[in-house]
């Protein structure tokens, strides 16, 4: 799993309001490498939540990343900046470990990569 | 016809981890999908701006529809219920996230971050209750409002359907419409049983793109069934429907003379004070009155 798709799941369990952002608890991260778009990067950039990505960078190991969100005028001109926010967003993968809602403290499992977000019975 | 997958199992049992892979080693599926996919990727009618989009694929499977979306260069995220289906994509190392998920459950992403959704052979799933607290009509409300809450504003979802019968098929589309989604049904070679293929094109919000025009010669459609290279789709647009019938003109006539004078003899027996008969009654009034 992405972080940028970590930056776009929310918990789903009913009656849950605040369910953005998940925890990480990291078992195994790996890195794959990804060819660097960086039209995609600034397009992506409006819609990430930008704390929620530094923690969860930091959770899996990294780092780099400013804890401000920086200005939209930056994105044009600083190329290694794109590169550290296209390495976090797309070249670092959880293979292991869980994802923990942080209202309900309910456990989603990452396993191969892939997390599961199947509810049981009673929390739909 | 052939079995429907639907009537034999759930999908998180139907797929396991035999049929996941006679799935994705038979070349006839995986040649389907990718056309179906590029299909789909079409009508989703992206920008031609160069930059890449982050894409949902609802039902990915094993990967091959998100394959083509690879192809394009875009970004994506797929999701399924088959957990042997998703170990199959891992293995064919595919480009795209993948999650573990139920999408009758709701999809649980963020509000307004997808780019776009499609989905091949995946949504008719829903119709169909596979446990007791299963209700398709919640499952199918529940997929299309949480579906439209993650798409951005303008955003397409483009769906390959396959309904069993015309009530499955209303019934998809009125959830759709009810979540807020406007668009309907792209039917691609409609008078080929075999060929048939429904795509369900949903838009979201009111930014307004042009709705791809379809072809409707009956004979031209014929003679093109032989030929696979061509594309060409019939649209049936949700407004023609919900149209109200035209309300017909009655041709009324207009009242003679003797219509006046059998009325004004009716006030004279009520004992109402009318005027006496002559030549000009009953006559038009000058227009300068």
């Amino acid at each position: 799993m992405r972080l940028i798709t970590h930056n776009m799941l929310s918990c789903n369990i009913k009656g849950v309001t605040s369910g953005f952002p998940l925890r990480i608890e990291a078992g195994n991260v790996i890195e794959k490498e990804v060819d660097f778009n960086p039209d995609f990067i600034r397009h992506m950039f409006a819609k990430i939540e930008w704390k929620a990505l530094v923690e969860g960078a930091r959770s899996m190991g990294y780092a780099e990343l400013p804890e401000e969100s920086p200005d939209a005028a930056v994105l044009k001109s600083d190329e290694p900046f794109l590169k550290k926010l296209h390495h976090a967003l797309l070249e670092l993968h959880l293979e292991e470990g869980a994802l923990v809602c942080p209202e309900t403290g309910r456990k989603f499992p990452v396993n191969k990569g892939i997390p599961n977000m199947l509810l049981h019975e009673d929390e739909v | 016809m052939s079995n429907r997958p639907e009537l034999l199992a759930p999908p998180e049992i139907f797929y396991d981890d035999t049929e996941a892979r006679k799935y994705t080693s038979s070349s006839r599926i995986v040649e389907i999908q990718a056309k179906l996919s590029e299909r789909a990727l079409e009508l989703l009618a992206l920008p031609e701006d160069g930059v890449p989009r982050f894409l949902l694929d609802i039902g990915c499977g094993s990967g091959l529809s998100g394959e083509t979306l690879s192809e394009d260069g875009h970004h994506w995220i797929g999701l399924d219920i088959s957990a042997s289906m998703l170990h199959v994509a891992v293995e064919r190392e595919v480009e795209g996230d993948l999650l573990l998920g139920d999408m009758g459950q709701g999809l649980g992403l963020r509000s307004g971050v997808i780019d776009g959704a499609i989905s091949i052979s995946a949504v008719q799933w829903l119709c169909n209750a596979d446990k007791s607290s299963h209700e398709p009509r919640l499952r199918l409300k529940a997929f299309f409002g949480s579906l439209y809450r993650c798409l951005s504003r303008g955003a397409r979802a483009v769906f390959q359907v396959y309904p069993e019968n015309i009530a499955q098929r209303e019934l998809i589309l009125r959830q759709a419409l009810q979540a807020g989604f406007g668009g309907g049904l792209v039917v691609d070679y409609p008078h080929s049983t075999k060929k048939r293929k429904e795509f369900l094109v949903l838009t979201c919000g009111t930014v307004q793109t042009s709705i791809q025009t379809s072809k409707n010669e009956y004979d031209e459609s014929c003679s093109e069934d032989d030929n696979s290279d061509d594309e060409e789709s019939e649209e049936v647009g949700v407004s023609d429907r919900n149209r109200p019938r035209k309300r017909q003109r009655t041709n009324t006539k207009v009242k003679g003379r003797e219509w006046v004078l059998r009325k004004k003899e009716q006030s004279r027996r009520k004992g109402k004070n009318v005027p006496a008969d002559s030549k000009f009654t009953s006559r038009k009034r000058r227009t300068r009155f």
